[in-house]
């Protein structure tokens, strides 16, 4: 027998994953497609906006006042002459970063305190969601409110404080995964091998467990993106001249009767993101269902 | 009775066409046994539901061929006829007889369901009726037990439930799906007894599918065996077992385990030596005590058998002695170490000496994981090779347990269950341990598929210098490979003894009666004699 060698391996066949095996299937979603490209297009665009918007974020021309979609203005201006669509742009870069920094942090608290809790089971399980279920209990505006109280309004801790809310669910759901996954013989062999917790943990069951949670995701990003609307609504949130989604839809619904283009654009661009982020994640639930993957 | 002419089936998906059933005939005659051979995939089950319409269409389709009972073609019937047709004229029972009843439902509910539905009858004589059933299907005192719920039976007694189920409108052709495959050994032919007694008395045609002949080797009259969607031979039972014709056929037989190991060891001494082992399980009131006061020894190099009925405690012990599970009371010494004293951090030390490989393949492999990463983890991990060096054992891994070093790359969904439990046993043996717990490791596999890993087992055993522990509820199975036999019954061990004693003299009436359970033992028998 001759000895194998690193080149026989790269020789070697490349098995479908079941990522590859999902992206086949998403692909062939259209309306998760179209979703996900609105929503790159969308970052894409927030990230670039100081460079590529048409006006400064805080111009304003109080002659021209609220003006309809026009040539130099093409979601026309606010009441102030300040233009729109530059307005939705700056916006969209608060809106979105809340939206998917405070879902990270979500994500991160979420899935390592649910997969902990699901493993070792017994008092710490018990422990740990008991503390979930108080953090539940307390009244999510109030808690906001408190912290926004103690710590001053700062934008970093808006995203903190959503973030703090929306692991919750996120624990429980990677804690019931989890919970099923270990029974799994593949999980004892893990164990059997002598492997430590952790790697257990990190390499067994949290890959196994995402599926549920990345569709999880997606939806909470648009509530989250809902959150900070409101909170913005409600004066705890950003504040002017800063801007956000939330707070244009809410000027605008001020003045809806007169200029109900202050209040369309603004909810068209959140709606449309809000849509792409639900199409996404019915798509990701179809195609990282493996039973589906024998079909 | 029943004529299946030409019938093809294919099932369309967005991978292509797959031909499940392929120009197959074939004929049940009323008073007699006749059995679908195959092992899974090779469109036994396929080609007998549809008999009723119970594929599901899409992706399903019936293509051509006649299925004609009692001159009328089912395949050309409507769902309505169907209806009629099916549960009265011609019954099914299932594998599994916990899924297939109702937890709701009390047994005497759902057995005049169907008595009520399709010949009207009034509730007390569908009781009475029912009563009378369940007498003969050997329920015991059925009067009072038709008003429990299906919880409260055992395996077999759910079997037995069903085939009552079946038989309440009288019908007159029987179809058993794998009635016996989720059963244990003793329960199994128990069941086999009722089928070959009901079919006499009331001289009713039954179709039996199932993948192993063993099973069928005393009770059916016809065999039809098939492969791949086709029917590559059809004979009476003395015909497939004494001159059998397919090359396929000739395969099957020859993957009935029939050879008994013959003890060659010479007395070593003991890697593990087990004392009064107790592990219980923790439950609301008493503690379910699954192995209770158990001590044995494993030499050195020697394979054990380790066997009983499901609920006798052995895969427990199997995982008692890995500390799977944690241990009540009693010692696992382990070359002079006592295991079950040990903390995470020697324990972890010892890991690589001793290894398990588990019974679902399915199960045991991470699907996130190709089979490179599988297989290189415990060698990582154990410090045996690092991450320039690793690639060559891997592939030497794959090498020794019979998989093309091109799979590498590929995750477990892409496997058969036989490739998988090669993968499963590579995993095992990466760190080459000294000691391997192997719990039921073949039967989830097809017969030739289990004869292969088998054998694969007793040459990597050899090869590695390995002691086993070999866990199985099949005696057949198990005096192939083990030296020595531990018969357990209720966490207790009933009896040891060399595999050839045992098998010629066993000293317990439990033992006894597990050994008259194995299927197709005249077979066996003869085969030996033969010899």
């Amino acid at each position: 027998m001759t000895a194998p060698t690193i080149s026989d391996l790269a020789q070697t066949e490349q098995g479908t994953s079941l990522w590859q095996d999902a992206w086949l299937r998403l692909r062939r979603n259209r309306l998760a497609l179209i979703g996900l490209i609105i929503l790159i297009l969308f970052i894409f665009i927030a990230a670039a906006t100081p460079w590529i918007a048409p006006y400064g974020y805080a111009q304003q021309n109080l002659e021209l006042g609220a003006s309809p979609p026009s040539a130099a203005h093409w979601l026309g201006t606010d009441i102030f002459g300040r233009d729109l669509l530059t307005q939705i742009m700056f916006g969209g870069r608060i809106s979105l970063a809340v939206g998917f920094i405070a879902t990270a942090v979500a994500l991160l608290i979420g899935i390592t305190w649910g997969a902990v809790a699901g493993y070792m089971g017994g008092r710490l399980d018990a422990a740990m969601m008991r503390l979930v279920d108080i953090i539940y209990a307390l009244p999510f505006m109030i808690f906001i409110i408190l912290l926004m109280v103690i710590f001053g309004r700062n934008m970093l801790l808006l995203f903190l404080a959503i973030g703090a809310v929306e692991w919750l669910t996120m624990a429980r759901i990677m804690r019931s995964q989890v919970q099923s996954l270990r029974q799994q013989e593949f999980v004892e062999a893990a164990v059997s091998l002598g492997l430590p917790t952790v790697t257990i943990i990190r390499r067994h069951l949290i890959p196994n467990a995402l599926g549920p949670i990345i569709v999880y995701t997606t939806l909470t990003v648009p509530s989250v993106m809902l959150l900070e609307a409101f909170l913005s609504f409600l004066g705890l949130g950003v504040q002017p001249p800063e801007t956000s989604w939330g707070l244009l839809i809410s000027y605008g619904a001020e003045s809806m009767e007169e200029y109900p283009w202050l209040l369309f654009f603004p909810g068209l661009a959140l709606t449309l993101t809000l849509f792409s982020l639900n199409f996404l994640g019915d798509g990701l639930r179809d195609a990282l269902d493996v039973r589906s993957a024998k079909d | 009775m029943l004529k299946v002419q030409n019938l093809s089936i294919s099932f369309v998906t967005r991978i292509g066409v797959n031909k499940a059933v392929d120009n197959v005939s074939f004929s049940v005659e009323p008073g007699k046994i006749t059995a679908i051979i195959g092992e899974s995939g090779s469109g036994k089950s396929v080609a007998c539901c549809s008999l009723l319409g119970l594929i599901p269409s899409p992706p399903g389709i019936i293509e051509n061929g006649r299925a004609l009972f009692d001159g009328i073609d089912l395949l050309k019937l409507s769902e309505a006829q169907l209806q009629k047709i099916r549960g009265s004229d011609i019954a099914m029972v299932f594998q599994d007889p916990m899924t297939c009843l109702n937890p709701y439902m009390t047994i005497g509910d759902q057995l005049t369901e169907s008595l009520r539905y399709h010949q009207k009858a009034r509730r007390k004589e569908a009781r009475q009726r029912a009563v009378e059933l369940l007498q003969e299907v050997g329920i015991r005192e059925p009067a009072s037990t038709i008003d429990d719920y299906p919880h409260q039976f055992s395996g077999g007694m759910r079997q037995r439930v069903m085939i009552a189920m079946a038989l309440i409108n009288e019908p007159k052709l029987l179809i058993a799906d794998e009635p016996t495959t989720a059963l244990d050994v003793t329960i199994q032919s128990q069941i086999l007894q009722l089928l070959a007694d009901i079919q006499k008395q009331r001289n009713i045609g039954i179709l039996f599918i199932s993948h192993d002949l063993a099973v069928i080797a005393d009770i059916a009259d016809q065999i039809i065996v098939m492969q791949e969607g086709k029917v590559v031979e059809t004979g009476t039972r003395s015909d497939i077992f004494h001159n059998p014709q397919h090359l396929y056929t000739r395969k099957l037989l020859a993957a009935i385990p029939t050879d008994c190991k013959q003890a060659t060891l010479p007395k070593s001494e003991p890697l593990i030596e087990i004392r009064d082992l107790c592990t219980w399980f923790q439950r609301d009131k008493a503690p379910l005590k699954a192995v209770d006061g158990v001590s044995f020894d494993i030499y050195r190099g020697e394979v054990l058998g380790l066997v009983g009925e499901s609920g006798s405690g052995k895969s427990t012990i199997g995982r008692s002695i890995l500390r799977l599970v944690n241990v009540t009371r009693g010692q696992v010494i382990f070359d002079g170490l006592n295991i079950t004293a040990l903390g995470p951090r020697e324990l972890k030390k010892l890991r690589s000496r001793m290894q398990f490989i588990f019974q679902d393949p399915f199960a045991s492999l991470n699907p996130r994981m190709t089979v490179y990463e599988t297989l290189a983890e415990p060698l990582l991990l154990h410090g045996i090779e690092d991450r320039s060096t690793v690639s060559t054992s891997v592939l030497r891994l794959m090498d020794n347990v019979g998989l093309a070093r091109s799979f590498a790359r590929k995750y477990p969904h892409e496997f058969s269950g036989g490739q998988r439990q090669r993968i499963a046993i590579g995993r095992a043996l990466a760190t080459r341990p000294e000691f391997v717990v192997a719990d039921e490791p073949v039967s989830a596999l097809d017969v030739t598929i289990q004869a292969q890993i088998l054998t694969l087992m007793q040459e990597l055993g050899r090869e590695y210098g390995l002691t086993m522990l070999f866990i199985s509820h099949d005696l057949a199975v198990v005096r192939q490979l083990a030296d020595r036999i531990v018969v357990l019954q209720a966490g207790k061990v009933v009896e040891q003894a060399s595999s050839v004693n045992l098998f010629s003299q066993p000293q317990t009436t439990y033992t006894r009666q597990l050994l008259q359970s194995i299927p197709g033992r005249g077979l066996l028998k003869s085969k030996i004699a033969h010899d």
